[in-house]
């Protein structure tokens, strides 16, 4: 079990309507893909469960949505504002896959620009709001993006191993086209270590904590 | 002073390095039948603390007992197994079964989950049928969402109880920002954190004075600061909750903060200062009778054991 280690953060840059926070890195083990820290928002109680985005030497990059008080104090951190980060945690993305294909959908292409990386730049199918949002994909190379009202569903290539992380709709969709697809799935957190049952999905008839059996889970 | 977890704020089997930190552990709270808990979304953020409807999910006293309890007891810590219920028949099944199994060191009562729609019966009732079939040391939790909690507290004193665990969450809503509807699935989950601190020092005050039982303290203890008020409120021990799920790391550091806020006051320890807001004028150093008794109830309990 990792522990709670304050890091400095290096720069916070736009990318569309979403901020690229870059902390430095220290010791921290930046896990594998899919894996998840728990970053302190600044003056919120609770921290919030963040995939990690890139790791370039010596720093961790996290892609942030400022959807609520949480990710909005986190998007407005500067250079040097210190922050509480405890990960990895959960279970990544299995990265042994033949033919990988990442189909990401809004805020969930987060980790892929670190997925891809160590996948070797596999293709990708891309789906934004908006031609603003999809600003995003400039971090994801070999992608192909999609605009509302088209889906990702749409553009999925046949015959790949899906990776996918997006909103419940899209993973959803995803699934019926390739049941054995990966998908990284999102819910509420308080610990993100298996304390405080919140994070619970429906696994087999069974409501099971996404933080300890997550969050990525293999569909079928 | 002990420095607990709230029940149901840690899984020490999944976080044992955590549960190390404790001087002893408490059970999330466990039923007569396994319990899926409510479903999602059952947690949520508020600006004053953070609520919760997990609704007491929990694998059943029958796989408790098979699965996780020899688990539990290799962890070398005291264990608290909180037990709840919907009958006074539910909490006589769960706590008759504990009772025969050494490895229990305490029962708590769980008489105020805000969380489950069946509420237990009259708290005294209980407290004297758990205390009719076991020995082992046995605490009465309860809400400050009544209108007397001393009321309540002299009633679990009477039925026999050892020690009150004050105090479990309250009920709260928050609406989403955008649909204003309610985040949780539940609507209305039990308030933790900041916002539960002064309920909590209220509560401990009032049965601190109205009852002679010694009281582990709980409600948003995050700092030294917060668990030296409980003390000074008349609680003998305290409990960490919604401080752990933020840091993992934070029982060693409340603990230290302690050891240092107690030293500036003056206290030679942290035990000196329990049950000092009942004193007029300076602080003392006199030990608390309620802490000798604490002492004496362990020390039977391992002459009993």
């Amino acid at each position: 079990m990792p522990r709670r280690e304050a890091r400095s953060v290096v720069a916070a840059e736009t990318v569309g309507p979403y901020t690229l926070l870059r902390v430095e890195r220290g010791s921290i083990d930046p896990g594998n893909p899919g894996q998840f820290f728990m970053v302190e928002a600044p003056g919120r109680l609770l921290p919030r469960p963040m995939s990690l985005c890139l790791a370039p030497p010596g720093e961790l990059a996290f892609l942030i949505d400022p959807v609520g008080p949480g990710t909005r104090a986190l998007c407005g951190l500067g250079s040097g504002d210190r922050i509480g980060i405890l990960g990895p945690l959960g279970n990544g993305f299995e990265l042994d896959v033949p033919r990988p294909l990442l189909v990401g959908g809004g805020i969930g292409v987060a980790p892929f620009p670190f997925l891809s990386e160590r996948l070797g730049a596999p293709p990708a199918v891309l789906g934004f709001r908006s031609s603003w949002h999809a600003e995003a994909a400039a971090l994801v190379p070999n992608a192909e993006v999609v605009l509302e009202p088209v889906y990702v569903t749409e553009a999925m290539p046949d015959g790949h191993d899906v990776l996918a992380c997006g909103p419940e709709p899209m993973l959803a969709a995803v699934r019926r086209l390739s049941p054995n697809a990966q998908l990284a799935w999102e819910a509420p957190m308080a610990c993100g270590y298996g304390a405080c049952y919140g994070c619970v999905v429906e696994l087999g008839g069974e409501l099971k904590r996404l933080c300890v059996e997550g969050p990525v889970l293999c569909s079928s | 002073m002990l420095l607990l977890n709230a029940s149901g704020c840690l899984d020490a089997l999944v976080a044992p390095e955590v549960a190390a930190t404790l001087d002893a552990y408490v059970t999330k709270t466990v039923t007569p039948l396994p319990r899926a808990g409510n479903a999602p979304v059952r947690i949520a953020e508020t600006d004053v603390g953070m609520l919760n409807a997990i609704g007491l999910a929990n694998p059943g006293i029958d796989t408790f007992l098979a699965e996780h309890l020899t688990r539990l007891a290799a962890l070398g810590l005291p264990l608290w197994v909180s037990v709840g219920g919907f009958s006074l028949e539910d909490y006589v099944h769960v706590a008759e079964r504990l009772a025969v199994r050494v490895e229990v060191d305490t029962i708590e009562l769980n008489l105020s989950c805000p969380n489950v729609d069946e509420v237990p019966e009259n708290v005294g009732e209980v407290v004297a049928a758990v205390r009719a079939l076991t020995d082992k040391p046995l605490y009465a939790k309860l809400s400050a969402a009544v209108p007397d909690v001393g009321a309540t507290a002299r009633a679990a004193e009477t039925a026999g109880a050892d020690g009150l665990s004050l105090v479990n969450t309250v009920k709260g809503l928050a609406l989403d920002e955008r649909t204003l509807r309610p985040v949780l699935a539940r609507a209305a989950g039990g308030l933790s954190g900041p916002a539960l601190r002064p309920v909590a020092l209220a509560a401990v005050h009032t049965c601190a004075r109205e009852t002679r039982v010694p009281i582990v303290g709980m409600g948003g203890v995050a700092t030294g600061r917060h668990a030296l008020e409980l003390l000074a409120a008349g609680a003998s021990d305290v409990a960490i909750g919604t401080a752990l799920f933020a840091d993992p790391g934070a029982a060693a550091r409340i603990r230290s903060e302690l050891e240092a806020e107690s030293a500036a006051l003056g206290f030679v320890n942290p035990d000196n200062a329990v049950g000092v807001a009942h004193e007029a004028g300076a602080p003392t150093l006199d030990q608390g009778s309620r802490l000798e008794r604490r002492k004496s109830l362990h020390t039977q309990a391992n002459l009993s054991s």
